[in-house]
């Protein structure tokens, strides 16, 4: 896809994922700049949904194919977006250690679509 | 944001009313209405977290299934088959996490203990004998694939259901 994007989707991926890890270590909840810091990813993750979409509609193909391209777009796109509202009901470290699972998760979701690009 | 709260609060609530009233039925209400609550908040706290993990799971095996499963099942049906297995039994987890209560803890220890028998029986199968699995499942090389999650998940989730404080 456009690597560019991919590698910068991860590395805030890893960046939220070390961010919440931290607020865990020293017993807090999310707070309105973890969210802020989560919007931001979700938002890198949409464009490159967008991009995604666009370069299929435009004839590219995926080496491993479309179906499985689709599903990891989606679960990348859904990814932190679900973590963070499960830690707006869990309001202690536990709701860090979520959203921190949810941004590693993601991560491991970008290189997998990186390979499955075929880059 | 806050509206999705207050809606899945309620949801809880719901589904809270509903154990308490089965808990009810069952016991013939011998007991106080305030005791028939579930004991057991399984998805509280550290629960929260293995609620996500048990989801995300639960969605990776199912759709690795599906879409092998659709796209070339006479490749590796047994892997296939295997996936979807582990999905069923994810799926059963999160629900008994998210639902609580005593009923749940036990259904979910069971599921566990389950989950991590299939985890090393399918780990070992996969290294002795890889030519049954011409593709691999959530469970080859003891989730290998997928960090070691699969096989750590069902050791910390049974640690958790055992100390899940009493609500």
């Amino acid at each position: 896809m456009i690597d560019a994007l991919t590698l910068a989707a991860g590395l805030a991926a890893l960046g939220l994922a070390a961010w919440c890890g931290f607020a865990f270590t020293r017993d807090q909840p999310t707070k309105d700049w973890h969210f802020i810091g989560m919007a931001v990813v979700s938002l890198l993750v949409l464009v490159q949904l967008v991009v995604g979409v666009v370069r299929l509609a435009g004839g590219d193909r995926p080496a491993q194919g479309t179906a499985i391209f689709v599903a990891y777009l989606l679960g990348a796109a859904a990814a932190v977006p679900a973590a963070g509202f499960m830690s707006l009901a869990e309001r202690t470290r536990w709701g860090s250690a979520t959203v921190a699972a949810g941004a590693v998760i993601l991560a491991v979701l970008e290189v997998r679509l990186y390979d499955i690009w075929g880059g | 944001m806050a509206e999705y709260r207050s809606a899945s609060d309620a949801t809880a609530a719901e589904a809270a009313a509903e154990t308490a009233a089965e808990t009810d039925g069952t016991a013939g209400g011998a007991t106080a209405p305030a005791a028939a609550r579930p004991r057991f908040d399984l998805g509280q706290g550290p629960g929260r977290l293995l609620v996500w993990l048990y989801g995300v799971f639960t969605v990776a095996a199912a759709s690795r299934s599906i879409v092998q499963t659709i796209l070339d099942f006479d490749r590796a049906p047994l892997a296939y088959l295997l996936s979807a297995a582990a999905a069923v039994v994810y799926a059963f987890i999160t629900y008994s996490l998210v639902r609580g209560g005593e009923q749940a803890r036990r259904a979910a220890l069971v599921c566990c203990a389950a989950e991590l028998a299939g985890v090393l029986i399918v780990g070992t199968w996969t290294l002795v004998e890889p030519s049954a699995f011409p593709d691999s499942t959530v469970w080859s090389g003891y989730g290998m694939g997928y960090l070691f999650i699969p096989v750590l998940l069902p050791l910390s989730a049974m640690v958790w259901l055992r100390r899940a404080p009493r609500g």
